[in-house]
């Protein structure tokens, strides 16, 4: 079984080194782009050496952007403020929503949690915009529409399955008889629930949290159709960036590197918690 | 054992809950949740509702109740053949593509050494990137003029390789796209498959000298195919709805070239302000993903179950 064979290890050395590749590279690419001029940028062939530029970060953070079309403003840091603004709530939400609800399908079995549960999840696979459009229609007659009540209201629909199904799973992991010896000792349940449940399930809540909050900030589609200028997230702010006329190309890079540094980050920091999180339904941009 | 001493904690659980709040104790507590799933219902049946309606935003004076004829009209619609077309092209291309590349990353990847692990953590990045700023990367790196990756075409002799704006290669730009964003959700359900493979048989396979294609095919595949079903049925989902890559690199075009499901649904919607033909459409894309995923959650319950040993 053993690919000790040269032949073997070299063949697996150089398919890893092209994985490495196909799969760094864009990201890398990007990181080096966002520190070059327009010039530097449009050089052929491109230069891997050159002398760095903080210009487009400081452009993007005091809003002004020279363009050739003369002087533009952009609010890239407010979209940015949004990102972490919308989703923070929608996780904290979904969280004092969601944990009592997983632990209510985990500890009872009653028919009302199972169809919850199911309808949730089979949410969590239909189309998003035909619930969306709908929505933005009754948003605008409830007057919701564009504010961040109403789009954190809308985030639920990806942290809320997420965080159930994962922490249901952990409080199912754990035994229900330290629970009951607890209660035998004379406390409430709602004692048992926070001071045995909850932080036993710790790890679980900080995973299914994280990764929430992940899938929100990434999300595009909600606050596409439900947000105005001011209140969009990073993920629409960055296209609408994009399209807008005489931007600098590094100032775009720059723009991308911004928004997707900390999910990667909460990423890199999560990753023992991804792959079980991710194998509960969770990827949706 | 375990389950009688379980049973009698319970009967002698303190007399304070009364009888009453302990049952409604489970309501209470998912409460939220079920208010949750009301208000996806509610949108829900309202867009079938629409389906059924002439209804469009400019003329609501023409609004009024119009049976299945927004569904029989697609019959006849050649942009309706072409999304349906497109749509699935896209998917099946996705699927297939990230499920080969997936599984033989996870095969490079197999032996747990500190390398292999780090390498696994690294291919997470692209996964975790919004997928509408993974596709504006790419934009940047197929621009005619400065991206690298037109530039690194040309090095082979093709130039003015045009990617996503030019109606023969935007599929496989998009594509592309798709696979450098999922492919390593892929990798990453099936490495934690194969290693969670018991090792009996590959050792006794071993002892034996049998093959090593012989291996691969008639054990490791085998053994892996809950796994690879589920990773499929996964990325099937959201492969077929496909919206946030597609629209950040072309909005659909170049022409209708790349117009999905949910891509029309919208320009429909906020182009044509035409709500119901936006409604059916969206309905006949959630039959679609409806028997994907019943198939889906039946299968990923009998995993689920089986984890917890039957719990």
């Amino acid at each position: 079984m053993d690919h000790s064979s040269l032949a073997g290890r070299i063949f697996r050395g150089i398919a890893l080194a092209l994985v490495l590749v196909f799969f760094m590279f864009p990201i890398v690419w990007i990181f080096l782009m966002s520190f070059q001029t327009n010039e530097q940028i449009l050089r052929i062939p491109p230069h891997i050496l050159f002398e760095p530029t903080l210009a487009n970060y400081q452009a993007l953070i005091s809003g002004q952007l020279r363009t050739t079309a003369g002087n533009l403003e952009i609010s890239f840091i407010r979209n940015l403020m949004n990102s972490f603004a919308l989703s923070s709530a929608a996780v904290v939400l979904a969280l004092l929503l969601g944990v009592p609800a997983a632990y209510a399908f985990a500890r009872f079995k009653f028919r009302l949690g199972e169809t919850i549960a199911f309808t949730l999840l089979s949410f969590r696979f239909a189309p998003p915009l035909l619930v969306l459009l709908p929505l933005s229609l009754y948003y605008q007659q409830l007057g919701l529409n564009d504010t961040y009540f109403g789009i954190v209201w809308v985030y639920q629909l990806i942290a809320l399955p997420l965080i159930l199904w994962i922490v249901r799973g952990y409080f199912e992991d754990i035994s229900p008889d330290i629970e009951h010896a607890y209660r035998l000792a004379g406390h409430s349940w709602r004692e048992a629930f926070t001071r045995i449940a909850v932080p036993l399930a710790g790890p679980g809540i900080a995973a299914a949290g994280l990764l929430s909050f992940i899938f929100c900030w990434n999300n595009f589609v909600f606050a596409l159709i439900l947000a105005s200028a001011d209140k969009q997230p990073v993920t629409v702010g960055a296209l609408a960036f994009v399209t807008a006329s005489g931007i600098q190309y590094g100032q775009i890079a720059a723009a991308i590197v911004l928004s997707v540094t900390p999910t990667l980050l909460l990423a890199l920091y999560a990753q023992r918690y991804l792959v079980e999180g991710l194998s509960l339904g969770a990827v949706k941009g | 054992m375990s389950m009688v001493q379980l049973s009698q904690t319970t009967n002698v659980l303190p007399r304070r809950t009364t009888r009453l709040r302990g049952r409604m104790l489970p309501y209470l507590l998912s409460l939220p949740a079920l208010l949750v799933c009301i208000a996806i219902l509610v949108p829900f049946v309202t867009a079938a509702v629409y389906s059924l309606q002439r209804y469009r935003l400019n003329l609501p004076y023409l609004r009024g109740f119009i049976g299945v004829d927004n569904y029989v009209d697609f019959l006849s619609d050649p942009a309706f053949w072409n999304t349906l077309r497109i749509s699935l092209t896209y998917t099946a291309l996705t699927v297939v593509l990230e499920l080969l590349l997936g599984l033989g990353i996870a095969l490079l990847l197999r032996r747990p050494t500190r390398f292999h692990n780090a390498v696994s953590i690294v291919l997470l990045l692209p996964l975790m990137t919004a997928p509408a700023i993974a596709a504006l990367m790419w934009k940047l790196m197929t621009n005619p003029s400065f991206g690298i990756l037109s530039y690194l075409v040309s090095l082979f002799g093709v130039h003015d390789f045009k990617w996503a704006s030019d109606p023969s290669s935007a599929l496989f730009t998009v594509v592309l796209v798709d696979m450098w964003v999922y492919t390593p959700f892929i990798m990453i359900l099936l490495l934690a498959g194969l290693r969670s493979l018991p090792r009996q048989p590959f050792e006794a396979a071993a002892l034996d000298g049998v093959p090593a294609s012989f291996v691969f095919f008639r054990i490791t595949l085998p053994m892996l195919a809950p796994y690879i079903i589920t990773a499929s049925l996964f990325r099937l989902l959201d492969s077929i709805q496909q919206f946030d890559i597609i629209y950040a690199m072309t909005q659909g075009g170049p022409g209708d070239r790349l117009m999905v499901f949910q891509v029309q649904a919208y320009l429909e919607f906020f182009q044509y302000t035409n709500v119901g033909r936006s409604a059916a459409l969206l309905m006949i894309l959630w039959l679609i993903t409806n028997i994907l995923s019943n198939i889906f959650i039946k299968n990923w319950l009998r995993l689920r179950a089986r984890a917890h040993g039957h719990a």
